[in-house]
């Protein structure tokens, strides 16, 4: 009789770690995301290095222990355009506050970034992504998006629209290290 | 549940429709039945036993084969659907607003369900995942379920079965035979001549071949679960790539889908045979339609992310040089990128002369790069064109400045300063496609020369390293199906039962008109009672010779 409980028993072990299997996979098709890896809130904010306008190489690992707002944007794009402003009356009252704004060109030639910033009389870091590779990295569809990292060096918000000067605010306030 | 113990004292598992050894009929249904069904040996399928918990009910459910095709057929219905509407990825849309807004302007409320069912990404939507998830779970318990009894019970069966087994058999013959050692010795040497396997005890011959066709199904059913873990495996990252890009001649762009390597476009090449060189081949379709492509080309080069460098730094290694043509990828580290399409004759540089109003005489002339323009142009004799604005798709005035939809050069306007030694304050001017406005009477004008466009390559990149598994998981299921198909496993039964009477029984899983071939020619070399096959009676006793009367 004992053989038998025995083989019951691990009739049981065998159904039971088969369906399991079985639900993970399924689970694991269904979470995970598609072919290319995008970039979620709550994710590590990849590591990139770019150079601004003015020559200077920024590395997002530079920022480490302050927030960064990391806007990607193109001169075409009007409500790109239009929150620029609001980031350059912010940019220096919280850069002394540990939270630095980065903004990144998709792409586009280097003299039409020139041209917009004294056009705009913008001061902030403007990175220029000449190849698309940082584009590429953190996926960026529509424009502007802008990404809100901690000072963890954490994705905490992904906003894949225009703000207003108050919504700027209150992002860059949530990302000021404590 | 306790085993059920037969009569010739096996135990056989509980759910047992015939004794695994011996034959005889266990359950009320078989022994009620004249035929005994015969699938999977009538042996206890594991489903039909212990549903004591929650894990043996759930198991239960998915080894059922009524429940494996309902699954099969959910699957196909909700594809089927999914081909009635686009599916998103021809979906000109980025946001879940915008992809229900498209579905319900063209199709209304119907594509508006589309869209909130998830149809519109069903390969992506999580119904879909656990139906095909389902499938493999019915697919692996249902083999396991019955590959498992089957294989023990075709082990274990014994040579001498018990005459209720026989006779319940489709085909079935009984006789008396005047010498029963001869016939059973003639009919085992012609059985081997047959290449049955043989296996004889006292006055018992049990001949069988092809076995190994039994398994067919299940060999199908393991290569269609290596390929679904091929298919899974494409949802890993670094296992599948399939990603479109368009480069222009002179771009240099990180490659899509392929971490660290960036591509640079020398040069896109569009060739067409000349009639000379082709005239024998594309001769008529020559005159016919004016030009055939002989080459697509794109000669690129590589470039990889040094090892440490993050990415979009500027250092870079160079890798190889390349012409990318139809079939003849740019192949490195598991990747290739292919020649996939084109567009021709974007406006890459405008060449533009600064001329004196009155006497259009010349000052000189300079060329914008219009994916690099300049500052500054300076003509060489005291004379220097300023960049103010560039607006690379020019679409009127907004907000009092001119306003450039996108950043694809297709209609470029400037706004120029020109400074000359009559004017060194400048003079500033718009200047547009035919178009140009001047804020105050200017003495000095930059007039359009001339222009030129390069070409766009459309290029695929692609990595597959699940191919191999596929390609196995296809090889497994057609040999799986070629063993089903082709081979038919064959048994013969003969013997000499207590009474001195000779039983013939016989069974194959299909094919039964050659069986009875095989038979009919067995008893041409072996003095053996006539046979009768229960489903097609008639047949039988027209072909056979001998004792017809056995039934009635």
């Amino acid at each position: 009789m004992a053989k038998k409980v025995n083989k019951k028993k691990n009739r049981l072990i065998f159904r039971t770690v088969l369906l399991v299997i079985m639900a993970a996979i399924i689970v694991y098709a269904i979470t995970s995301k598609d072919k290319v890896t995008v970039l979620a809130e709550g994710d590590k904010a990849p590591d990139f290095e770019l150079v601004d306008l003015d020559g200077n190489a920024h590395r997002l690992s530079d920022y480490k222990g302050e927030g960064v707002f990391l806007n990607f944007w193109g001169t075409w794009c009007p409500p790109c355009k239009k929150e620029m402003p609001h980031m350059e009356d912010m940019y220096k009252d919280f850069e002394a506050k540990g939270v630095n704004i980065l903004t990144v060109n998709v792409g586009e030639p280097k003299v039409k970034i020139e041209l917009f910033r004294d056009d705009m009389g913008l001061s902030f870091p403007m990175l220029w992504d000449k190849n698309k590779t940082v584009m590429d990295l953190y996926n960026i569809k529509p424009l502007p998006t802008t990404f809100l990292i901690n000072p963890e060096g954490k994705i905490i918000k992904i906003i894949k629209q225009g703000m207003t000067e108050e919504q700027i605010r209150e992002f860059l306030e949530s990302i000021q290290p404590k | 549940m306790s085993n059920i113990k037969c009569q010739c004292g096996h135990e056989n598992p509980f759910g047992t429709e015939l004794c695994e050894k011996c034959g005889r009929p266990l359950s009320e249904k078989a022994k009620k039945s004249d035929i005994v069904d015969m699938r999977y040996e009538g042996s206890s399928r594991r489903s039909q036993t212990y549903s004591s918990s929650i894990i043996d009910k759930i198991w239960n459910f998915f080894s059922s084969v009524k429940i494996g095709v309902s699954i099969i057929a959910a699957v196909l219905i909700a594809s089927a659907i999914g081909t009635i509407f686009p599916q998103k990825f021809y979906v000109p849309a980025t946001t879940d607003a915008e992809y229900l807004a498209y579905y319900e302007r063209l199709y209304g409320t119907v594509g508006k369900l589309y869209y909130q069912l998830g149809f519109y990404d069903m390969y992506n939507s999580w119904w879909f995942k656990i139906l095909v998830g389902m499938l493999g779970t019915s697919i692996i318990i249902a083999s396991i379920d019955r590959v498992i009894p089957l294989y023990k019970s075709l082990k274990k069966q014994r040579t001498r079965r018990h005459p209720s087994f026989m006779k319940r058999q489709r085909i079935f013959g009984e006789g008396e035979i005047v010498n029963t050692k001869e016939s059973l010795d003639n009919a085992e040497k012609k059985l081997k001549d047959f290449h049955y396997n043989i296996k004889r005890e006292d006055g018992a011959i049990l001949a069988e071949k092809h076995r190994f066709s039994r398994w067919g199904p299940y060999v199908n059913h393991t290569g269609l679960i290596i390929f679904f873990i091929g298919v899974l495996l494409r949802g890993i990252p670094g296992f599948y790539v399939d990603e479109t890009m368009w480069l222009r001649e002179g771009e240099t762009r990180n490659i899509i889908g392929a971490d660290g390597y960036v591509l640079e476009n020398r040069g896109f090449i569009l060739e067409n045979y000349t009639k000379e060189e082709a005239e024998e081949v594309f001769g008529a379709a020559l005159d016919k339609v004016g030009s055939v492509v002989k080459n697509y080309q794109t000669d690129v080069t590589l470039y990889k992310k040094k090892d440490g460098a993050l990415p979009g730094s500027d250092d870079l290694e160079k890798m190889k040089d390349y012409s990318i043509v139809v079939n003849k990828p740019l192949t490195f580290n598991g990747y290739s990128v292919f020649q996939m399409d084109y567009k021709l004759n974007e406006l890459s540089t405008m060449t533009f002369h600064l001329v004196e109003k009155t006497t259009e005489k010349s000052l000189g002339e300079f060329t914008v790069n219009l994916s690099n323009p300049e500052k500054e142009y300076d003509l060489g004799n005291g004379s220097t064109v300023d960049m103010l604005g560039f607006y690379p798709d020019y679409d009127g005035i907004k907000d009092g400045e001119p306003y450039s939809k996108s950043p694809i050069p297709n209609n470029p306007a400037f706004i120029f300063q020109m400074n000359t030694p009559d004017k060194p304050e400048g003079e500033k001017s718009f200047i547009a496609i035919q178009q140009t406005l001047e804020v105050e009477e200017n003495d000095y004008a930059v007039k359009f020369a001339a222009a030129d466009t390069r070409n766009i390559s459309g290029l695929t990149i692609r990595k597959d390293k699940t191919l191999y598994i596929l390609l196995l998981g296809g090889l497994v299921f057609m040999i799986g199906v070629i063993q089903g198909m082709y081979w038919q496993h064959r048994r013969i039964w003969i013997q000499e039962d207590s009474e001195g009477h000779l039983l013939i029984a016989a069974h194959t899983n299909k094919n039964w008109f050659s069986l009875r071939k095989e038979l009919d020619k067995l008893r041409e070399s072996a003095d053996l009672p006539a046979y009768i096959d229960r489903q097609d009676p008639e047949l039988d006793k027209l072909e056979q010779e001998g004792d017809e009367n056995i039934w009635t």
